[in-house]
Order: structure tokens, then sequence, then C-alpha cells
């Protein structure tokens, strides 16, 4: 009797300290998943900044800008352009 | 040795002695029972209280709104969290160097920064919002007490003011205001989550204490704009009103076959980015708010009535002399002729020869035609503030009204709605329901107005309009067949029409085989001396038309027309 109840007492010190590791697994893991949490949010919101900067720079109106007084580039005239037909469209 | 036995060292206590210490020492033990028992028992909440606001926090999780963008996911507004520099002067204490540092790094002249920072001793105010993330890191390394950076969204328009009319812009609350950010509000706005955290000493959250509410970022939105095309027409459209010294004008571009609206453009714009200048004028969107009477672009539809009942043919030849009165009043030609057929009437844009069609028609067949094809009802765009024109109930109209109806006098549309209407003969007679959210092709129900046999023959009279000896010769397409029609009419001043005021517009359709989009243009007073909308309005149609034509890819329909443009200068008027 008395040697079952030693046996019961080292497997509750067993489970108690068993219950303080995954407490403290949990914890750790909380904190990684918040530091996680925190690193997606900041790369949404560069994601965002970097989309605005994209389309800045891509704006129609700068690039006509850029393309007819930095490059010095024109619009053909109408009578330049000829436009192709192929084969196979419909 | 009997310590006890011996006198000297016998205690001598009065028992009274005894019983005060032992009552003393009881009575404390009372009162700190006491005291804990209310603390512990029944005070329990207040410290508490005390122990959860050291540990735990409510977080509110930031939403930001959805973004817009256009049909190829171009930005044409976003939300993005941006450095706002504050100063709290209490806590200021920067030198001569730092000041210096902080000035170049802020672009401002020294001086004006110590004027600010003197400026105030109490309380925090922004030094300057919204801060470039590297303006930010610099002021961050700099590590100043006193200089706070703040973190709050910013609502950007990279567009800027070519798009500024359809997206709109929010107010300082992120409210939609204007345009697309107010008729898509609750699909755009975000919804602000919260959670409630434990804390440890360093301030690192260590455990949820209930379920977290997620944020609800706001839903992103894909408009049917096409930037490019919608560039091309702001550019034409703001080149051709400072050539002719126009009051203002606008452009929209529908794609024929599915009422997606491509482009839509005004002038006077703004730019969303800056209100700091807010003329409310300016932000109008007039291609939808605003009517005007037509004048000769809704001959069309009459042309489309006559035929559709058979009391005409194209080749039908209409006398159309220069003394036609309607009851008391004159119609008058600019350009007079004796007879016209009833596709030389749309050509060259005779009055007399509308007017002399629409008297063919009861005025309930005139109006059902008018009414069939939208106007004096809301063209359906879900635009704020879109109008519905005016056209009045045609048992209330005169004879002479019936005729100046037939050339655009007496009701009123806006630009959008005149484009719409078009769209019955440039899809062969069925009209789309407009969109300004791209949309794919199964989910469209289209309305018929027109029977194709006759949108095709109206869409191949306005195809003469452009042709030698019409009133749109300015308005071709090298590579295309073009339809469309002229308009010039009178603007109503004080209740009586200006002869010196004009509203010249276009409206017409590439490639006329088989359209594929629509562009209206109109132009408010050009004051130049040139006011023929074939002449004002035309030339940005050509214009923006050939650009998007290639924009989209399509393939000529008029090869053969590539080098034959026409040089004249003034097209050839009539009413037009």
């Amino acid at each position: 009797m008395s040697r079952l109840n030693i046996v019961l007492a080292f497997v509750l010190i067993g489970c108690a300290l068993a219950v303080v590791q995954a407490q403290h697994r949990s914890r750790t893991y909380f904190v990684e998943l918040e530091r996680l949490k925190k690193e997606a949010h900041a790369l949404d919101e560069q994601w965002g900044q970097l989309q605005l900067e994209q389309s800045t720079w891509a704006n129609p109106a700068r690039v006509d800008a850029v393309a007819r007084e930095r490059l010095g580039l024109v619009a053909p005239s109408q009578d330049r352009i000829h436009v192709e037909t192929r084969a196979d469209a419909p | 040795m009997n310590y006890h036995s011996r006198k000297l060292l016998k205690l001598h206590l009065a028992p009274w002695r005894m019983a005060t210490v032992a009552g003393l020492l009881l009575g404390g033990l009372i009162v700190v029972t006491g005291r804990a028992f209310y603390l512990q028992g029944l005070n329990t909440d207040y410290l508490q209280g005390k122990g959860d606001a050291v540990a735990n926090r409510n977080l509110t999780l930031p939403a930001h709104r959805g973004q817009v963008t256009d049909r190829y996911g171009q930005l044409l507004a976003i939300s993005t969290p941006v450095e706002a520099l504050w100063a709290r002067p209490a806590d200021l204490r920067l030198s001569d160097a730092q000041r210096a540092h902080l000035a170049q790094v802020l672009g401002m002249p020294k001086g004006e920064l110590e004027k600010r920072l003197v400026g105030r001793t109490r309380g925090e105010f922004n030094l300057r919002r919204p801060l470039t993330p590297e303006q930010a890191a610099e002021v961050a390394a700099m590590g100043a007490p006193g200089l706070v950076l703040r973190r709050e969204f910013r609502r950007y328009y990279p567009a800027g003011e070519v798009a500024a009319h359809v997206v709109g812009f929010t107010n300082i609350d992120d409210v939609g205001q204007e345009g697309v950010e107010r008729a898509y509000q609750n699909w755009l706005a975000g919804r602000a989550g919260e959670r409630q955290v434990l804390r440890d000493r360093h301030g690192n959250t260590i455990r949820d204490l209930a379920p977290i509410k997620t944020a609800q970022m706001g839903g992103n939105l894909a408009l049917s704009l096409d930037l490019k095309i919608q560039f091309i027409a702001h550019r034409e459209l703001a080149a051709a009103i400072a050539q002719h010294k126009a009051k203002g004008g606008s452009i929209v571009v529908l794609d024929a076959k599915t009422g997606e609206i491509l482009a839509l453009s005004n002038l006077p714009d703004f730019n969303p980015n800056n209100r700091r200048d807010y003329q409310p004028g300016a932000m109008r969107n007039r291609a939808v708010i605003d009517t005007f009477e037509p004048g000769s672009t809704v001959k069309p539809f009459v042309a489309a009535a006559v035929l559709e009942r058979g009391l005409v043919n194209p080749q039908t030849v209409i006398p159309t002399p220069p003394n036609f009165k309607v009851g008391p009043k004159l119609v008058r030609d600019e350009h007079p002729h004796d007879s016209l057929t009833v596709t030389e009437i749309i050509q060259k844009s005779s009055n007399i020869g509308a007017a002399k069609l629409a008297m063919m028609l009861t005025p309930e067949q005139h109006w059902s035609v008018l009414e069939r094809a939208g106007f004096g009802q809301l063209p359906g765009s879900g635009f704020p503030g879109e109008t519905a024109g005016r056209l009045r109930d045609y048992a209330t109209w005169k004879p002479v009204e019936q005729a100046t109806m037939a050339y655009g006098y007496g009701l009123s549309v806006s630009l959008l709605q005149l484009a719409r209407a078009y769209m019955a003969f440039a899809n062969d007679g069925e009209v789309m329901p407009l969109s300004f959210l791209k949309r794919e092709p199964q989910e469209i129900v289209g309305e018929r107005v027109f029977s194709p046999a006759i949108a095709r023959e109206v869409r191949t009279m306005m195809e003469a309009v452009t042709q030698e000896g019409g009133t749109g010769t300015r308005t071709r397409v090298p590579g295309y067949r073009v339809a469309g029609k002229t308009g010039t009419a009178h603007k109503l001043v004080d209740g009586r029409y200006a002869p010196d005021r004009y509203l010249s517009s276009f409206v017409g359709m590439a490639p006329a085989s088989n359209p594929r989009l629509i562009i209206g243009v109109t132009i408010d007073e050009p004051s130049d001396g040139v006011y023929y909308g074939g002449s004002v309005a035309g030339p940005v149609f050509a214009q923006v038309m050939a650009a998007s034509l290639r924009q989209l890819g399509l393939p000529p329909d008029a090869p053969e027309t590539e080098t034959r443009m026409t040089q004249n200068l003034v097209g050839p008027g009539g009413g037009a």
C-alpha cells in the first residue's frame, strides 16, 4: 500500500513538472506568434507603401511628362501609324 | 538552585497588567483580521481592478480602408500608415545643432522651425504630417525627448486629378465624401477589432484574456476605369479646353458591349491629395450631375423613331424649305438646303429636317422613343447624385415644343445619360446597364431599345456625319470607321437662349462595323470663335478614340483610309 503511494507521488511530481514545461512552452510560442504577427503587419504596411510608390512612378501623367521632356519623345502622327491585322484575328 | 524559590526573582505582576497586554494584542489581531477579511472578501473589486490596470490591456486592432484600383489593378486610392511628427514643448530640450539638423531633415528654414517651436509652451502640436519614411527614420534616430512620432493612416490618390471625379475622396475621419469613395463607403470602410491581453512588466503580451475580435479590413474595389484611357481622355480634354478658352468640359468613354465606364473626366478638376484650396465647383462630376440641352445629338433618336414605324427609309427625300414654321416659330438652319434625304438630315444636322421628321409622329410616339432610350430617367450608374435629366410628359407638349425637341431643346440630359442612350445604336439596339465597377461579361442583361436592323440603319446614317459633306469630318480615326453625331446648343442664360454662348458636343462610336467604344465629349462655352461641335468636341473624340482603339488592340475595319486624313479646319455647319 505504501509502495503504491510512493509511486503515485512520483507520478504526481512528474505530471506537475510536465504542466510547468507545457505552460512555459505555450508562453514561448505565444511570444513568438506575437512577434510574427507584428512582422506580418509591418510587411503588410511596407507592401502598401511600395504599391503606392510603384503607382506614383508609373502614373501615366508622369511617364508622359518624362517621355516628352527628359527623353524628347513625340507621339507619331496618325499617318505614320500602320495597324497590322493578324491573319488569325477574329 | 531553585530559581523559583528565590524571593528576589519572584515576579510581582498585577493581574490587570496581564489583562491589558493580552487585550491589546487580541484587539490588534482582530483589527488586522477584520481588515484582511474586508479587503479579501468584501472589497475585492477595487484591488483586482488596480492589479488588472497594471497588467491587462485593451488593444484596438486598426483596420485600414480598402484599395480602389482600375480594371487592371493600377492603384487609384490606397490607405497607408504614415508617421506624423508632434512636439511636446514641456519636454523639448533641443541643442542648437539638433535644431539645425531637424530643420534640415524637415526641409524648412531654421528660423521658421524655431518660430514654431517657441510659439507654444504647453500641450502638443503637430510639426509635420505626414513625414516621408526617410524623415521618420532620421527623427527617430535623433531620439530627442519631446519629439513624438505618431502613426496614422492617410489616404493617397496616386492618379491625382486624372481620376479625381470618379474616385472622389474621404474626409479626415476616413468617410467617403464624393464619388466611388462615397458610393461604396460601407464596402471600403474597415471595422477595427479589439483584443484583451495580459502583459508582463516589459510590456510584452503574454496571454489573451478574451476571444479576439479580429479587425475587418476594408474591401478592395476594382473599378471599370482603364487608367491609360482615362489619362489620355483627361489630357486631350484639357488641351481642347485650353485651346478654345472654354469654361469647362466633360468626356465619357463607354464600353459599348458591357456598359462599363472606361473613362470619365471633367474640367475644371481638383487634386484629391491636396484639398487646401477647396473649390466645390471643381469637385462636381459634371458628366454625371450636370444636365444640358443636348441639341442636335438627339436627332438620331428621331430618325430611329420614324424609321421604326416605316414612315420613311434612309433615302426618302424630305423638302426642307427655309421658311418652315411650326405654329408661330420659324425653324432655322444655318446652312439651308431645299431638300435632303433622311440620311442627309442627320449628316448635315438639319433642324428643319429633324423637325419635319418629328411632326410625322404623335407626341406619344416621339416621347416613347426618348423614354425608351433613357431620357428623363436615372442612368443607373450608382454614382452619388446622378441626375435623371428632364423629359416632360407628352401630354403637356405643344407642337412647337415637339419640333424643338427633335433638335434637342426643351429636354435636358447628362453626358453620361446621352452616351448610355447611344449604346442603343452601338450595341445593335440593346442598352447595357452602366457600371463604374469592373464586371464579368456573363452577368449582364441588356435592355432592348431598337431592333438590330434599325440600330444598324441609324449607325450607317451617323457614319455619314464623319464623311465628306458631314458636320463631323474632323472626328475621323485613321484605319477605323467612325459613326457619331455633332451637337452645338445655345446655352440657356437667365431663361433666354444666349446667342453667343454654346455648348459644343460630340457623341460617337467606333469601329462602326461593330462598335466597341462610345465616347461622348462636351465643351462648355468655347470662346475663341470656333464653336461647332464637330470642330471643338470632335477632335477630342478623334484623338481619344484613336488612342483607345490602339490601347485595346482592336483590328481596323477600314485599313484603306489610313493615310486619308482631312485637313479642313472648320467643319461645315447646319444646325450642328
